[in-house]
Formats: structure tokens, sequence, C-alpha cells
């Protein structure tokens, strides 16, 4: 079942009279309980594209479909629903809000779809559980380590049982063990629930745990790999050369 | 909602100095307030208590024919047979006091100076007369048969070099138009600490007044107090008598009432002007708030939140520093109240036309002002959430993360 599909979408950033074409005619279709990475150098899309399939952002042109929903002509609040129902986001930058524990971030998106609270309870737990850190709900951002953080993002990401899951660059700020750790969870998430992950990365370390690799370079797609860890590892190849 | 709340109430808690600053901003905006709808409530109180106590009464009853400006004696001007009509009215349960008063003008001459004032034959035992009597600073109050005794102002006193037990010449005009003269000896020098009542007030009794003006037994006004001001009305209705005028305490005082109005009118755009300065520091707060959060911004954003939440999380935040303002504002202004209304301020001779004000203004803060202030400040701290509320919710989320980065 496709959960994500983006059909000839071009994004194009105007910063005073200098338009910047971050995507060009861009086509993808991801499926339910796949573990894709978008990888390519930066500047290369890969953001962008998360970006799109997101419904964070809109495309210049062509459309993008979440469940079969084209959300390229939505507005604002119709995105933000999207978004809370369908699709989990973890940042670079341990998205969390400061001033809330590590349990309350986690609840956050629930709060926001107006769940009751005996239902919220039990499934910030289970989360925090999952990501291992029931021990450290009621700690603030700035009382967890980066590794740590950016697992309670993953939980909070989790939180509403979205389809989709999108990582921009979720190791980018850890270590190589808290990345590690971190890209277990996710890949042990994916086959424990079912539940779709696309992250972009550059790191070809994280590239080795996708089932999937699609590569960007100047906005466009030019390799879209699922045939495991030998197309997988020709991509990355080639990765490591453009990034060389 | 309890979580936007709580969410405001910790957003503002990680810059406590500067929200502390804010909401105290808004307090002295309060207190400020308070403390000058007071002082003017209590100017107003004040000059309207004293202009009922020392000069109109709650009720007076006249000659259909008197006229308060020129004061006339002529008979036909004046109340037949005053201490009757004042008897019977006395009678009625929520009167005070009901006393016949005389109104005449005259001159007194001291030495060289010669000084107009308003002669006031008044029962020298009757209630009405106390706020005089027991304002006798030197000498005594005259007695109902005196014959030869006047008692003045201080102010008059100051202004003429006179003192108790010293003589002047006073002339009063008569009711036939005529002026009579006699030398009297001023019993006593008294003071309402009202400067524009006092020097120019000259108190002598009833019977020594209608002698020497010349006014058989009759009086200008029969002078009614009252137990309750409220009872104005029924009092009017029970008095209404053949050949008589009836009026009341906001009929004799309604420029003072007109004033009061206007300067209510006055208090409210004040409230708005001091708010409106005020609000702008919770505005520039609230602005800084959006912009070092524009990262939160967007994740909330990202994880679903709706423009009208993110609006609703700046609100939140302007009524939590409007609470914390107001509270200190209250606090502060109470303070401030308090001290006003038992100490006073000492403003001497203002000498306003029309009004009699006390040389010491004291502050009565009514529950009206104080409801109006706090409504007013709560609100006007909430629109001034209105741009930054705007500017947040109009982030986009991709704009809000990327700026962040």
């Amino acid at each position: 079942m496709e959960v994500a599909k983006v059909e000839h979408a071009s994004r194009v950033y105007k910063i005073g009279k200098v338009e910047t074409q971050a995507l060009r005619d861009v086509s993808l279709s991801i499926d339910s309980g796949e573990f894709t990475a978008l990888v390519g150098p930066s500047g290369s899309g890969k953001t962008t594209l998360l970006q799109l399939i997101g419904c964070l952002d809109q495309p210049t042109s062509g459309r993008v479909f979440i469940n079969g929903k084209d959300v390229s002509t939505l507005n604002r609040n119709q995105r933000a629903d999207v978004r809370r129902g369908a699709i989990g986001f973890v940042f670079q930058f341990f998205a969390l809000i400061p001033t809330l524990t590590a349990y309350e971030n986690v609840e956050m998106p629930l709060l926001l779809s107006g769940q009751l609270a005996a239902d919220r309870r039990a499934r910030v737990s289970q989360l925090l559980e999952a990501v291992d850190l029931a021990e450290r709900a009621h700690h603030r951002p700035d009382q967890l380590s980066g590794g740590q953080q950016q697992r309670v993002a993953i939980a909070r990401a989790l939180s509403t049982n979205p389809a989709l899951i999108l990582a921009d660059e979720p190791t980018a700020n850890l270590d190589t063990p808290n990345g590690k750790q971190i890209m277990d969870i996710m890949a042990r998430l994916n086959r424990e629930t079912g539940v779709t992950f696309v992250f972009a990365t550059h790191d070809p370390r994280v590239i080795s745990y996708a089932r999937r690799v699609v590569m960007l370079r100047d906005g466009r797609i030019v390799a879209n790999d699922g045939n495991g860890m030998n197309g997988v590892e020709a991509v990355s190849g080639e990765l490591a050369a453009s990034v060389a | 909602m309890i979580q936007i709340l709580k969410l405001a109430i910790r957003d503002l808690g990680r810059n406590r100095r500067r929200s502390f600053f804010s909401a105290l901003a808004l307090g002295a905006g309060v207190a400020l307030l308070l403390l000058m709808a007071s002082v003017i409530d209590g100017q107003y109180r004040g000059a309207l208590d004293a202009a009922i106590r020392l000069q109109s009464g709650h009720i007076q009853v006249r000659a259909k024919s008197f006229d308060d400006d020129k004061a006339s004696l002529a008979w036909e001007d004046l109340v037949e047979n005053p201490t009757q009509v004042a008897a019977q009215i006395a009678s009625l349960p929520p009167v005070l006091a009901a006393t016949p008063r005389l109104y005449g003008s005259g001159i007194v001459a001291s030495g060289d100076q010669s000084i107009g004032v308003r002669i006031v034959g008044v029962d020298p035992a009757s209630v009405a007369s106390a706020p005089y009597r027991d304002g006798v600073v030197g000498g005594a109050f005259v007695t109902a048969d005196d014959r030869e005794g006047i008692v003045i102002g201080q102010p008059l006193a100051d202004k003429a070099g006179l003192k108790a037990g010293d003589s002047v010449q006073l002339l009063v005009n008569t009711s036939d138009g005529d002026v009579s003269e006699q030398r009297f000896v001023i019993r006593g020098i008294y003071t309402t600490h009202t400067p524009g009542f006092d020097e120019g007030t000259v108190f002598m009794p009833l019977a020594k007044a209608q002698a020497i003006a010349k006014a058989g037994d009759h009086a200008s006004v029969i002078f009614v107090l009252l137990k309750d001001r409220d009872q104005t009305s029924a009092v009017v209705n029970a008095v209404q008598a053949g050949g008589l005028q009836v009026k009341t305490w906001e009929q004799m005082n309604s420029v003072s009432l007109q004033t009061e109005q206007l300067s209510r009118s006055y208090m409210a755009l004040l409230y708005l002007i001091v708010l409106g300065i005020t609000a702008t520091v919770i505005v520039n707060t609230l602005i800084m708030a959006v912009f070092e959060r524009t990262r939160e911004i967007g994740i909330l954003s990202a994880i679903g939140m709706k423009a009208r939440s993110v609006m609703a999380m700046f609100f939140a935040e302007s009524a939590v520093l409007a609470v914390g303002g107001i509270a200190m504002g209250l606090v502060i202004g109470g303070l401030l109240v308090a001290y006003a209304s038992r100490v006073g301020f000492f403003i001497g001779d203002v000498g306003v036309t029309g009004m009699l004000i006390g040389d010491r203004i004291y502050a009565h803060l009514t529950p009206r002002d104080a409801v109006t202030l706090v409504v007013t400040a709560f609100v006007v701290t909430l629109l001034a959430a209105l741009y930054p509320a705007l500017l947040a919710a109009r982030m986009e989320p991709v704009q809000a993360l990327r700026g962040a980065e």
C-alpha cells in the first residue's frame, strides 16, 4: 500500500530576485513499511523532498499524495491536520520543546489530537519504554543527552500512530554510539510495528540500515534502488565518491 | 487549554526577569490609575459632601420666587412662618435636621479694608450648624440670643488681620433695598477646611440676621439634611407645599455633578492612554518571545498545532502577564490608595468656581472604578498580544524550522 507519493514535484525558492531550484521534476512512491534513505550531498534536495512529503511545504509544481490524498493544494490548517494524524517527524536538532519534560513532549501530539488523559498516559508510557527512557520521563531536554533527546523525539513522532515517520539527518548531531543506537531503535520499530521510515542522510553508516536508497543530486533523483544491500552499497559508493 | 496555559507559564518562566518587569510595568500603570481614579473620585465626593453639608443641604424649601443667585430679601421672596414649616419637615422620619436660614450680602469693614461677604443667619444649636460650630478654631460660636456677635472664617480673619474679640463694622443689605450698619464683635473664627466657603461666609444668629436685614420672621430657605441621601425623592414628595419650591441637592449642585461626569470621561481616556503605553511593553516582550522561539513554533506546527492554537499560546502568555501585572498593581495601588484615603493630599485653596474644594483631598476608591480598571487593563493587555500572536501563527513551519538552524 502506498503511504506517500510525489508526482513531478518541483520546488523553487525565491530570495529577493534570486530563484533557487531545490527540486526538479521529482517523482517518488513510498510504500507502507519501507525503511528508506534519501541520500545525497548538501543542497541536493533531500530536506526539501522530506518537507514536501511531510506537508511542511508545498511544491511549486507537481503533486504530493499522503495515503492517497492530494495534499498539494491544502491550506495551512488542513496540512496541520494531515501532519498531526499521518506523519511523525524527527529532526536533526533534537527538536523538543525545552520547557516540557520528556513525558510532556511525547504527550503533546496526543493533546493536539484531543486524546483522553488515560489513553495519553498509557501511550506515552509505552513509547518511553520502547525507546528505553521510562526512567527519564520527567526530565527536561536540558537534563538529557543528545541521544536521549533524539529518542524522545522518536517516541513523540510515533505517539499518534502515524503511517509515516520522516527523519531529517537524525544522527547528524550525535556521536557514533548514539547514532547507532538511534538507527537501531528506528530499524527495530520499523520491523516490529511496520511503521514506514523515510530518513535523509549523507552518512554511509546510516545508509547501511536502509532497505531502499533514493539518491538525489542538484534537486533530481539520480538513483532509486530498492534491491537490497548490493544496490545500497552501489549507491553508497557513488555517494562516497560524490562527497569526496 | 490547561496545557496551553501551563506552556505559557513555563515560557514566561524562561526569562523571569523580563516577564517580571513586563508585568511590573502593567502593575505600575494599574497602581497609578487606581490612585488617580480614587483621588479624582475622592475630590468630587469631597466637594459634593462639602457643598451639601455647608451650603445646599440635601433639600431646600424656598419661596416660589426665590432666586438663589440674587439672594433677594424682599418679603415675597422669603418663606413665611419658617419655624413652623421647618418643624413640620423635621417631623418626617428620614429628616436629620430642618432649620430656617436667612441669606444676605454685606461688607465687613475693618480699618481701611472692606471685604464683601455672604451673611448667613442660622440656628446655632441646629445639627445643620455643626460643621461651622465644630470648626471653631478661636473664640466660640455665636448663641441664638447674641445680638452683637458674628463668626467669620479663618481665611477672612487672616486676610483682614482679625481675631476673636475684635470689632468690625458690618454693612448689610436689607429687605427694603436699604443698607443697615452695625458694629459687631467677632465671637469666633471657624474653618471647614474649604477655603472657597470660609473666606466669604459670615454667620450670625437667625434672629439677629432677620432683624438687621429687616426680614421680620421670614427666612430665605428651610435647610434640610437627611439621614440618607437616597431618601431625597421620598422627602421631596412629602414636603411639596403650596406656594413653596423644593430644590434637591442634585439640582443645587448640578455644576459639580456635571464636572464629575466630564472628569469620568477624561478618566476613561486616561485609562486607555496609560494602559496603551504599558501594553507596548507587553507587545515588545511577546515579540521578542516570538523571535526567540521561532524554532519551537516551527516544531509545534510540524507536529500538528494549528495556527489558532499558536495564537492561543501567546494570548495565554499575555493573560498570565496581565493577571500578574494587575495583581501587582492592585497591591501597590491598594497601599497608595489606603495612604491617600487616610492621610490625603494637602492642596490648599484651589478656588474652583461653582465647587467647594477642601484644602485636603482624600482618595476614595469605589468598587466600580476598581472593577472597570481591572477589566480594561486585562482587555488592553490581551489586545496587546494580537500582533505577536498573529506574527507567530502566520509563520510557515518550514521557514520557522529553517530560521532556527
